[in-house]
């Protein structure tokens, strides 16, 4: 039976881990997820799972690095400075190919930043963060809906792949209600996992969990095994969505909230006559750039609409590859577009990109 | 013939990457016997630092997590909290435990979390060629600290044992030394106290271990061993600091 019920964003991350069998949360206060925390400290205990408020969002990251190399679906959630923290954590992760989800419910920066809801941790989550050569898997939901949706297909991408995978949500996102719809999870998907440290028992080999390559030629081994893995990865986890762009002249780009307001933005324009699309990634990385390029190649025009000084528009300009004209339209940090300020940046595009 | 004496099963065979002299061997040795002893070594999970034991997961025969530098007893919680049957231990320098991670292990300490601590003190930054520690002696030269540890500007040595011991929640806290056989028997007693009180499901335990570091501090394996006796251990006292099943000392 599925239960239909009102959700704010947050509590929808922790109700969609735990509907993925997710019973490890280790997270520290940060404003605006908040209920993330607060949810997972009063539902796990009921369910025998662990909730432990770190003392930093170093030692939390670090102990998803602990439970998830113990064989554990875990996960973390801060908003961005928190993320910042985590970014150590994050690349060991990576290095020693740990499945996990962390969220970040971001908002501004840079530095301290303020609560209001942004979009400018796209770079720190789809270009790397912490060191290393390595790739986060990211998913930008755009509803609460799709929060519940994503936080299950999360957990069964990192446990796929063995990797890390990051919910780049926003503080709007976090803090909204929407209903939803909460379907009963029949298959977990969780695969065997005998890399697990769980003890030498009955004979099984020795578990190392571990990011160090001292020898020269095992660091670049391993590199080598783990780009493979992300071409691998980027070949198969792309989502993305479309709407109206078969006919249309001018596509709008543009993820999470901001995606919400692009929608809002094209109805009005076609109903000026303007032949508007929606082009929607909900894979951060890996990018949907071949779906981009094939619409660059039938000649659509982009307008990129972000919560930041743009920096999804750079991975929208390599895949057009200057095919066709991409211009962009951002509000920075702390305050959404309105549908008045898209429309009018559409209207501005079809003046001065020539489409009719 | 009779086999009286051999490697611990819990040690891998394996030559050990530690300087000659060194008494990190054994430290591991005394740890791989405790773990035998207790006949735990299938269950239990290692969890390595960033130092010069951080490929202690090639030595100790066991399931291992390579944590972090100063994040093991993060790491070391979360393995605890998902497996609370095994048996858990960290092994940690004193750049790692007192200066990157003191956050990590006070706040472990402080949950009470059921994971055994050895804390290996030589008062120096092995691995990185030889740096001031959090634990490195008033006057003591190091690379950072060309004309001696200056406490004006570096601060004492921190003792962490009796820092933890300022908290409700550890069972058992000890500082041992390695320098002469009969503190090496001591600190394998103190070991086995320690993994004891987690077998047990009683709490965290900590020792910390005075050891030598003879090619950093400049000296020959036995000097170090004599430098160690005559220097640390008036700045380390030793002893059981919390015996909770004992009472307090």
């Amino acid at each position: 039976m599925a239960d239909r019920v009102m959700m704010k964003g947050n509590e929808a991350i922790a109700e969609g881990a735990i509907r993925a069998g997710c019973h490890y949360f280790f997270g520290y206060p940060i404003t605006p997820q908040n209920e993330v925390p607060e949810y997972m400290a009063k539902r796990l205990p009921e369910i025998g799972g662990t909730f432990i408020q770190a003392e930093s969002e170093v030692s939390a990251i670090n102990m998803v690095y602990g439970a998830a190399g113990a064989g554990a679906r875990a996960m973390t959630s801060s908003s961005s400075p928190g993320v910042s923290l985590k970014m150590e954590g994050i690349s060991y992760i990576a290095g020693a190919e740990l499945p996990c989800v962390i969220v970040n419910v971001s908002r501004g920066g840079p530095g301290l930043g303020g609560l209001a809801p942004s979009q400018s941790d796209y770079f720190q989550a789809t270009k790397g963060g912490g060191h290393g050569d390595y790739r986060l898997i990211v998913l930008a939901p755009a509803s609460v809906q799709e929060i519940i949706d994503l936080m299950y297909e999360g957990f069964v991408t990192a446990d796929k792949y063995r990797n890390p995978v990051m919910i780049l949500a926003d503080g709007i996102l976090g803090q909204m209600m929407e209903p939803v719809t909460l379907s009963e999870v029949k298959d977990l998907q969780i695969p065997p996992k005998p890399w697990a440290t769980t003890g030498m028992i009955n004979g099984k080999p020795q578990s190392i969990i571990n990011s160090l390559g001292l020898a020269y030629e095992d660091l670049e081994k391993i590199n080598i095994r783990l780009q493979k893995k992300y071409q691998e990865i980027a070949a198969h986890e792309i989502r993305f969505q479309e709407e109206e762009t078969a006919d249309a002249e001018l596509i709008i780009v543009a993820y999470g909230t901001s995606a919400r307001v692009a929608k809002t933005a094209m109805i009005k324009a076609k109903a000026q006559g303007k032949k508007v699309g929606l082009f929607r990634p909900i894979s951060l990385w890996p990018f949907p750039s071949q779906r981009i390029q094939e619409l660059a190649q039938a000649g659509k025009r982009f307008l990129v609409v972000e919560m930041s000084a743009g920096q999804m528009v750079e991975d929208v300009k390599l895949a057009v590859n200057g095919k066709t004209t991409v211009d962009f339209y951002g509000k920075l940090n702390g305050t959404i577009p309105s549908v008045i300020d898209v429309n009018n940046a559409i209207i501005k595009c079809f003046a001065s990109q020539g489409v009719a | 013939m009779e086999k009286i004496f051999g490697r611990p099963e819990a040690l891998q065979d394996r030559v050990l990457s530690y300087c000659p002299g060194c008494t990190h061997g054994i430290i591991h040795r005394l740890v791989a016997e405790v773990i035998d002893e207790l006949k735990v070594r299938e269950k239990t999970i290692a969890v390595a630092p960033v130092g010069c034991a951080v490929t202690a997961y090639n030595f100790f025969n066991c399931d291992c997590q390579q944590a972090a530098h100063g994040r093991a007893p993060a790491v070391a919680t979360a393995i605890k909290r998902v497996l609370p049957d095994r048996v858990v231990f960290t092994y940690q320098g004193d750049g790692d435990l007192a200066s990157i991670g003191t956050a990590e292990i006070i706040h472990a300490a402080n949950r009470g979390e059921q994971f055994t601590v050895i804390f290996v003190n030589n008062a120096i930054y092995g691995m990185t060629g030889g740096q001031m520690a959090p634990t490195t002696l008033p006057g003591q030269k190091t690379t950072t600290s060309p004309y001696g540890r200056d406490v004006k500007t570096a601060g004492y040595p921190i003792k962490m044992t009796e820092m933890l011991n300022t908290l409700e929640a550890p069972l058992f806290l000890a500082r041992v030394s390695v320098h002469d056989p009969k503190n090496v028997n001591k600190a394998k007693e103190a070991i086995k106290k320690a993994f004891e009180a987690q077998i047990q499901g009683k709490g965290f335990a900590m020792v910390e271990v005075l050891s030598t570091c003879s090619t950093n501090w400049g000296m020959t394996p036995v000097e170090a061993l004599k430098w160690l006796e005559n220097n640390m251990i008036p700045q380390f006292p030793l002893g059981i600091v919390r015996d909770q099943e004992g009472g307090a000392r």
